[in-house]
């Protein structure tokens, strides 16, 4: 079984109110100094076999039209997981 | 004849009966159309209603629309068929590229509940020509993400085209860029926003109005206009 990694991150340019509801929380909790929290999403896509080029072309695809919005969101990594159990 | 008036169920969406109860009021007839059928049955313009669709999982409006029906939607609106998207019919409507940007959070993080103060800003469109342009209208603002954001060019080129329909009035709730509460499509027969019209349409029912508690029905000329721009 293969698995491809796709993590999805809000624009830089585009307000993260989630990332900042985090970013208030961590000094509440005694964790202090970190100046910036931004929260983006992890998607795990998985195939029976191996991860082929045209595996990979399949998830850029979905990736970019379904798993992110192009207008507020970058996809940042598409990783392929060898070994995948 | 009766002009007939699609609204469209998604599951979750919540305020599918009530954009069916405005289209009769207004003197249309309603017509249930279901997400997973692609038949239009023939009507005359849809309205994509409010709601929570999918559980707004991945992103709001994002699967939804590639739900059947949203494929012939799309091709028809193309063709000049009347949509309104209110709230999550609006998220749809820019998932399916038909509106341009997007909504996200809104900026207080918080769901808001409240009868909202619009300015309208456009009346030639399928959906405003009952409104004037400069005129304050009263309708329910109920949503998590609805803070309306695009880039700079899109934004320029909205307010340059004149496709700015709606503007929040005395307060931003959203931090939506510009204040922008609803858009139009270049040709006018698609708009959204994220109040609600619907939930004004019905003296008792609605937000308080000058003339007394629950009112105010200046959602109801939504559904009024697209009845005059199907005969026009």
């Amino acid at each position: 079984m293969g698995r491809v990694v796709v993590e999805v991150m809000p624009k830089p340019e585009i307000l993260d109110p989630q990332g900042k509801a985090v970013a208030a929380a961590l000094p509440r909790l005694g964790f202090h100094g970190f100046t910036g929290v931004r929260q983006g999403k992890r998607f795990e896509l998985e195939v029976d076999g191996d991860v082929t080029a045209e595996v990979i072309e399949a998830v850029r695809q979905a990736a970019a039209t379904l798993l992110s919005n192009p207008v507020i969101e970058d996809v940042v990594a598409v990783t392929v997981v060898e070994g995948a159990a | 004849m009766t002009a007939r008036v699609g609204v469209v169920t998604f599951p979750g969406s919540l305020d599918d009966r009530d954009a069916q109860r405005a289209v009769r009021l207004a003197g249309a007839e309603p017509v249930a159309l279901w997400h997973a059928d692609a038949d239009l049955h023939g009507v005359d313009a849809v309205v994509l209603p409010g709601g929570f669709s999918y559980g707004d999982y991945l992103r709001a409006g994002a699967i939804s629309r590639f739900a059947a029906v949203m494929g012939t939607i799309v091709d028809a609106a193309k063709g000049g068929l009347p949509v309104l998207g209110i709230c999550n019919g609006f998220q749809i409507l820019c998932e399916a590229h038909l509106l341009p940007g997007a909504m996200i959070k809104n900026d207080h993080r918080a769901f808001i509940c409240r009868e909202q103060v619009l300015t309208v800003e456009r009346t030639t469109t399928a959906w405003t020509r009952d409104y004037t342009v400069g005129e304050h209208i009263t309708i329910p603002l109920k949503n998590q993400d609805g803070q309306f954001v695009a880039d700079e060019r899109t934004l320029d080129m909205l307010e340059a085209e004149g496709r700015v329909v709606f503007r929040y009035a005395g307060w931003n709730p959203n931090g939506s860029r510009r204040d922008i509460a609803g858009i139009t499509n270049e040709a006018g027969n698609v708009v959204g926003l994220m109040p609600h019209p619907e939930h004004a349409v019905e003296p008792g029912f609605g937000p308080d109005a000058a003339d007394g508690h629950r009112r105010g029905t200046d959602g109801l000329r939504f559904f009024t206009s697209v009845i005059g721009a199907l005969v026009s």
